[in-house]
């Protein structure tokens, strides 16, 4: 048999029906589902009289929306709470379990599907949510899909796909100290900006991503939607296999070791061909800090906001000089010159245990300078039970953070969580688009340690000065 | 179940910009919504609601637009089918843009709106007709797969044969879907849920 890339292996494996002229009926293993884009999904599926085909392969979660403040209180925002009342709603219906507040499951949707042992690796994974492809750091084909995809996966545990192409993202070498997976991801998505990938699933290898532990690599993943690609891949390994091993709703025993073994076949031969390929050397990563209102509006902390007349295109020019208007921002400051008032550690990509540790790291015996109001919101609650045992939340709150309940929080700000107009934030989120943490709030995407310590400086610093010290 | 896209003819509304993401097309406090109707309000909230706005929809001349032509990388970021019904329920049967964001374009299919990608020359060429004429209309030709406005200038795009069927028949995918339920049965029974629940 020809040689296969990961993602052929899972693909072929999972391709019910084909036709010329069509595309492929892909079978689904694992859909997850949360409060926000799955009401009109199971409307729909309720005025045909279908019925959710396999419950044993659907999870609910409540994150979006959910205040992060005190659960025992009401939810006060009446369009939110009837979001969560009928996620309740019709998973009692339909029969699908839903992790809900209160409950030790509940998290960041795609915090908590590696977490419990839901993803795992040569699944096919779907959610209506476009940071899926965080799931592919466990060697699975994870992506977002809309709400019409949702019903049609919720009644026939299938979709029709086109296949896409295969872009291999490779990066050798060794990360500097203090630079972290994120400055990876952020520098990926600057060099073949915010659209380089569409159409394509990215399977992210070499030397620098297999020395990357399961946390950082979903971190990685997690954001190759903001490179424009349908999904973001990393073959699984031994640490893959020791990660899931004892997760909640993995098997025990011999029954594991069969399903680890199986786990292991999914990766790249040797001499399979991509369509695209592109190589990067990890020693020449600095940390990265967006300037822009999309994450390919990237730099090195180290330089400077860019200068629209610098670039050679009326359209890109243009769409610069939109984004410093927007982000209030001079051509040529230098970013550790950029003065921040809010730090948001949390969202999808960074809010898992090894990320909170890092930064708190930074902030031990420091405090956040008084012009800032810094927040942390781990991204579920075992995260949040696992830090409280470390003793981090008594590190960030005597160093002057507010420390939350898990959720998607100032992420996109559907809950309380927001910035005000013109406030300037450093957050370990996904997306700076205009008003995306609230309307006229302004978003630098940054690693948990440079949001760390720019709570503490008050603005923008090159975080490995700190690391070295 | 979309209905069935007929031949039209429709006045052509521009937004200059690239990379415009489901964020600006729709912010987030419109997403709590639990319908797929009304959402017209919550189109381009942010851009039509600033002081002075001169945004295009809040120009008399484009309130009628069933056509969005665009730049590159229409529709990035969130996966939300709520930017799409808004589109919808404003008005809007197609976009024309150079390329399109993945989830966007299948949303678009899903709801019946026609995504149109030519190349930037064409796009620039649709701009400078809508700075050039008070009342530029494009006459879409699904069948045919072609784009014309009345001074003869015309363009033909690329889409698969699948979903140029879907639009043009209006399918219920979820029952073509179940056509081939013997093949996803016998996919079920080969592997079976790797859970312990």
């Amino acid at each position: 048999m020809a040689a296969q890339t990961l993602f052929e292996k899972i693909w072929n494996s999972h391709v019910v029906h084909e036709a010329p002229g069509e595309p492929a009926l892909l079978y689904i293993d694992l859909h997850l589902i949360h409060e926000v884009t799955s009401p009109q999904a199971f409307e729909g599926l309720a005025l045909a009289g279908r019925k959710v085909r396999r419950p044993e392969r659907t999870f609910a979660t409540l994150d979006h929306n959910v205040p992060t403040t005190d659960r025992s209180m009401p939810i006060t925002d009446p369009d939110s709470r009837l979001q969560i009342e009928m996620m309740r709603k019709n998973c009692r219906d339909f029969g699908v379990r839903l992790f809900d507040l209160g409950e030790v499951e509940q998290g960041i949707v795609h915090v908590i599907g590696p977490e419990l042992g839901l993803s795992q690796p040569g699944m096919t994974i779907v959610c209506g949510d476009s940071h899926t492809a965080t799931h592919g750091a466990m060697g699975a084909l994870a992506f977002g899909i809309g709400t019409s995809e949702v019903e049609h996966v919720l009644a026939t545990q299938c979709l029709w796909q086109a296949r896409p192409k295969t872009m291999e993202i490779r990066v050798d070498g060794k990360l500097g100290l203090g630079v972290t997976a994120k400055d990876i991801i952020l520098g990926v998505i600057g060099r073949i900006t915010t659209d380089g990938g569409t159409g394509h699933v990215i399977e992210y290898r070499g030397t620098a991503i297999e020395a990357l532990s399961m946390e950082e690599r979903m971190t990685v993943c997690n954001m190759s939607i903001e490179g424009g690609a349908r999904a973001g891949m990393i073959a699984a390994d031994r640490k893959t296999v020791d990660y899931l091993r004892g997760r909640r709703y993995l098997p025990t025993g011999v029954e594991f070791d069969r399903l680890a073994a199986q786990w292991l076949t999914y990766r790249t031969d040797e001499g399979a061909k991509f369509d695209r390929s592109i190589v990067f050397d990890a020693a020449a990563f600095a940390p990265q800090v967006t300037w822009g209102t999309n994450p390919g509006m990237v730099t090195a902390v180290t330089s400077k906001v860019p200068d629209p007349s610098s670039y050679a295109d009326a359209t890109s020019r243009r769409a610069v000089e939109l984004a410093l208007e927007y982000m209030g921002l001079v051509p040529g400051t230098p970013i550790t010159d950029v003065k921040v008032d809010r730090v948001f550690i949390g969202s999808c990509t960074n809010s898992r245990v090894s990320d909170l540790q890092a930064a708190a790291a930074i902030v031990k015996g420091r405090r956040v300078a008084a012009s800032v109001h810094a927040m942390v919101v781990p991204g579920s609650q075992l995260v949040k039970n696992e830090a409280e045992k470390l003793g981090l939340d008594r590190v960030f709150r005597e160093a002057g953070f507010e420390w939350r309940e898990a959720g998607c929080s100032m992420c996109l700000g559907m809950n309380p969580d927001i910035l005000k107009p013109g406030e300037r934030c450093a957050s370990t989120s996904n997306r700076n688009f205009e008003g995306r943490q609230g309307k006229g709030g302004r978003t630098h995407l940054v690693s948990p340690i440079m949001a760390a310590a720019a709570a503490v400086a008050g603005h923008f610093v090159d975080v490995r000065e700190w690391a070295s010290n | 179940m979309i209905k069935p896209l007929k031949n039209f003819t429709g006045l052509v509304a521009p937004l200059d910009r690239p990379n415009v993401d489901t964020d600006q097309i729709i912010p987030k406090q419109f997403l709590k919504a639990v319908v797929r109707s009304g959402l017209a309000k919550g189109l381009f909230f942010d851009w039509r609601n600033q002081p002075d706005s001169q945004f295009v929809l809040n120009q008399p001349r484009f309130e009628k637009a069933t056509i969005l032509v665009a730049r590159a990388n229409f529709g990035c970021g969130s996966s939300r089918e709520h930017a799409v019904w808004a589109l919808a329920d404003f008005g809007f049967k197609a976009v024309i843009a150079p390329s399109f964001a993945d989830i966007f374009k299948n949303n678009c299919l899903k709801n019946g709106i026609l995504t149109i990608v030519l190349k930037p020359e064409q796009t620039d060429a649709i701009f400078d007709a809508i700075k050039l004429h008070q009342d530029y209309h494009l006459a879409v030709d699904l069948p045919a797969q072609k784009i014309a406005d009345e001074f003869g200038w015309s363009a033909h795009f690329d889409i698969d044969p699948f979903p140029k069927r879907c639009l043009l028949e209006g399918l219920d995918d979820i029952a073509l879907t179940l056509m081939q339920d013997a093949k996803i049965r016998a996919h079920e029974s080969a592997h079976p849920v790797p859970y312990k629940l």
